[in-house]
């Protein structure tokens, strides 16, 4: 069935094609309609599950962590601060290694206060454990939601999911998207069957105190997971391509990236803007691709030292900052390639912070410069593109 | 031959790590007794996060999670929705915290968890401040302890503010059953944990567990101390069933000197603030005599007990619907509508 909806909307139909046992929830702008979604589906008889309205984005958390501890699939929805004040519990839900799925509508920190896109609430949460899938398009939230429980819930992971979709861009712009038939969804993704569960029949204890000489190697064993989820989230979306027919890149989704001398890399929705531009430049002549990172966490290390060989110029857009430091983006690709033989110039452009439009002017002025710092060397590690200069004027 | 008035099983196993004469080791000991092992439990931060020993070790025969300090009341709102999403309605959910963890830092998740009806079991078993940190004071330590945060010092720095009311914050909830016990009372503990089990919707129970660690107390004299507790009338044994009170014990009054005395808490506390807080508890107890008078003329009148309202049709956790009398149900709304 194809239907023209918001990315919350679309969140909203891939949390319930995804039956799951408990939903647990507080409202936040921009998250609000996909409760509100929820809500009506079960209003109406749609969706079977238990929906804990709780008081709190901490509790919505606590909540599903312990829903899941008994073996139900759970799903939750928040944004920035409510996503900040789940840190605790994040950590918790990851180290539990409890494959809940949540959808993180991306909006900037206060203060002051923004309800607009940025990339700090979920970037913030990068040493958590959870992996980060950030979304394009409203198809892809909801065919990565369903995915996510998926690559999560293999034995061989058992780790949450945070998928991050564009404040507004995402969760309150309507596209066309196809939503699955409920039987091919089922027949895609089993129920949830864990291997340890809170069990009257066979007690179990979970989180008890562990001393140095055994804390390490859980942590080592989160490690091999998120390794192993690398692996999982690229079979899971050749999976779910010969179910239903699209695929979404899996760890980078590479545009005309071929022959490029010149690649954009970008996050999100402004992946969108850059597709256009590498359009209209390859077509004046320019070899440039985009390269758009899909998964943040587990980091496709590999993915992007093969996406660069060959290429002169990198520009890494970054819609968040680490103050005191560079843009995360950066910062991690630049790790990735540090020690291989052939290294590009890398360039760190700040666009977008707390929702300001980025065009295809700014990409064009972006590759202009991108190119000329190749040719004559960097002029700075980063740029902050369209800026307000004090006094006045862009 | 006697009769044992305490069951004989264990889910409490021998080989816990907490201090000697722990008062929350008695009160996890007959709780589990009255639950059984039909019961899944969640424990916050507190001593018993620590009590069942070091993984892979664990003295508790019944299923536990560990939840971090704020969350037991969502945790356990969480566990019961995921057997309900199962169809596991047979299964007591129990939140097990301290009273920091209750009173404190947990109190929004466990008046969330209240006020959504859910059907579980909340203990919160009260050694009257922040134990396992190292005896800081809490909001449920009583006026005039010393703990680590409230030194004596050369100006009386002792804890200034009256123990938080975590009981009557729980009425004020319309919480079905709220109850005080105290380990000292194992036969009464036990009845008020089966009858929780027994009542649809939220229940907490407040336990009073001495701790000889952190009150500067003979270990031996755990026992002791709660019973003086409740012969003061410093630790009223009562409980308040769908709004109506009853005082379980009505002893003769004692003297909150030999209670104070035992414990090295209070051992700066000058005679005059002694009797001052000895007039404060005589007038707590009058006040509750009252209630129990009261809610008993309400009850004549048709006023009490109340009865939780319930208009999702049955769909709220535990199927509290059953329990409901005094509105109809969104189904009976429509049939009558139609």
């Amino acid at each position: 069935m194809r239907k023209v909806i918001t990315g919350n909307h679309a969140t909203a139909y891939g949390a319930k094609l995804s039956r799951p046992g408990v939903i647990s929830a507080y409202p936040i702008t921009p998250q609000t309609t996909i409760v509100e979604h929820i809500a009506d589906f079960i209003a109406d008889g749609e969706l079977s599950c238990e929906f804990v309205k709780v008081e709190s984005e901490h509790s919505a958390m606590a909540a599903c962590i312990s829903a899941q501890n008994t073996g139900a699939r759970t799903f939750t929805a928040t944004s920035a601060h409510g996503l900040a004040l789940m840190h605790e519990m994040l950590m918790w839900a990851a180290a539990g290694r409890l494959p809940i799925v949540m959808v993180n509508v991306n909006r900037a920190m206060g203060p002051p206060w923004s309800i607009w896109a940025d990339h700090l609430d979920s970037v913030a949460q990068r040493d958590t454990g959870w992996m980060q899938v950030y979304c394009e398009d409203n198809q892809e939230i909801l065919d990565t939601t369903i995915m996510s429980f998926k690559v999560g819930e293999s034995r061989d992971v058992l780790m949450p999911t945070m998928i991050a979709e564009d404040a507004f861009y995402l969760s309150h712009t309507v596209e066309p998207v196809d939503i699955p038939d409920q039987e091919d969804v089922d027949a895609f993704l089993p129920p949830y069957d864990p291997p340890f569960k809170l069990d009257v029949d066979d007690p179990k204890g979970f989180g008890s105190l562990v001393m140095p000489n055994n804390y390490m190697e859980f942590r080592y064993l989160m490690k091999l997971a998120l390794d192993r989820a690398r692996e999982r989230i690229v079979e899971v979306d050749r999976e779910f391509e010969e179910a239903f027919g699209r695929s979404h890149g899996g760890l980078v989704d590479l545009y005309r990236c071929e022959d490029a001398e010149y690649l954009i890399v970008a996050v999100g929705t402004t992946s969108s803007t850059v597709r256009e531009v590498v359009d209209q430049l390859r077509s004046e002549g320019e070899k440039v691709g985009l390269a758009r990172i899909r998964v943040f966490r587990p980091f496709p290390v590999d993915e992007v030292r093969a996406m660069v060989r060959g290429v002169k110029g990198v520009a890494v857009l970054d819609r968040v900052y680490s103050f005191g430091a560079f843009g995360p983006f950066y910062t991690e690709l630049i790790a990735a390639l540090y020690g291989q033989d052939e290294r590009p110039v890398i360039k760190d452009y700040l666009v977008g912070i707390g929702g300001r439009d980025v065009r295809s002017k700014h990409i064009r002025d972006i590759y202009s410069n991108l190119k000329a710092v190749t040719r004559d060397g960097l002029d700075s590690e980063t740029e902050w593109i369209d800026l307000n200069r004090p006094g006045g004027g862009a | 031959m006697g009769r044992f008035t305490i069951p004989r099983e264990e889910y409490m196993r021998s080989g816990h790590v907490g201090c000697q004469g722990c008062g929350a080791c008695h009160a996890m000991r007959y709780a589990l007794k009255a639950l059984g092992p039909r019961t899944i439990i969640s424990i916050p931060a507190c001593c018993w996060a620590v009590i069942p020993g070091v993984w892979p070790s664990r003295n508790l025969d019944v299923p536990m999670m560990n939840s971090a300090f704020e969350v037991t009341g969502a945790s356990i709102s969480g566990i019961r929705a995921g057997l309900d999403a199962q169809g596991k309605r047979d299964i007591q959910v129990v939140g097990w915290a301290g009273d920091g963890g209750t009173a404190d830092i947990g109190i929004q998740a466990l008046s969330g968890m209240v006020e959504r009806g859910t059907n579980v079991i909340y203990i919160m078993y009260d050694n009257e401040a922040y134990m396992n940190t190292g005896i800081q004071r809490s909001s449920s330590t009583p006026v005039g302890a010393w703990t680590t945060t409230t030194p004596i010092g050369s100006t009386g720095y002792w804890e200034a503010d009256e123990k938080k009311d975590m009981a009557e914050i729980m009425v004020a909830h319309r919480t079905p059953y709220v109850a005080t016990a105290n380990i000292a009372y194992p036969e009464d503990l036990i009845r008020k944990v089966r009858h929780a089990m027994e009542v649809q919707g939220p229940k907490f129970i407040q336990i009073y567990a001495p701790c000889p660690t952190g009150w500067r107390m003979d270990p031996g004299r755990t026992v002791e101390i709660a019973r003086m507790a409740v012969s003061t009338h410093l630790w009223p044994q009562y409980e308040v069933d769908h709004g109506i009170y009853t005082i379980n014990l009505k002893p003769k009054k004692t003297d909150l000197k030999e209670y104070v005395k035992l414990q090295g808490r209070f051992r700066h506390l000058p005679a005059d603030f002694v009797d001052a807080w000895e007039r404060r508890v005589d007038r707590n107890w009058e006040r509750l005599l009252e209630k129990e008078r009261f809610t008993r003329e309400l009850v004549e009148k048709g006023l009490l007990p109340f009865h939780p309202l319930h208009g999702s049709s049955g769909k709220r956790p535990g199927g509290v619907g059953s329990h409901s009398a005094d509105l109809p149900t969104a189904d009976e709304v429509r049939e009558d509508g139609e």
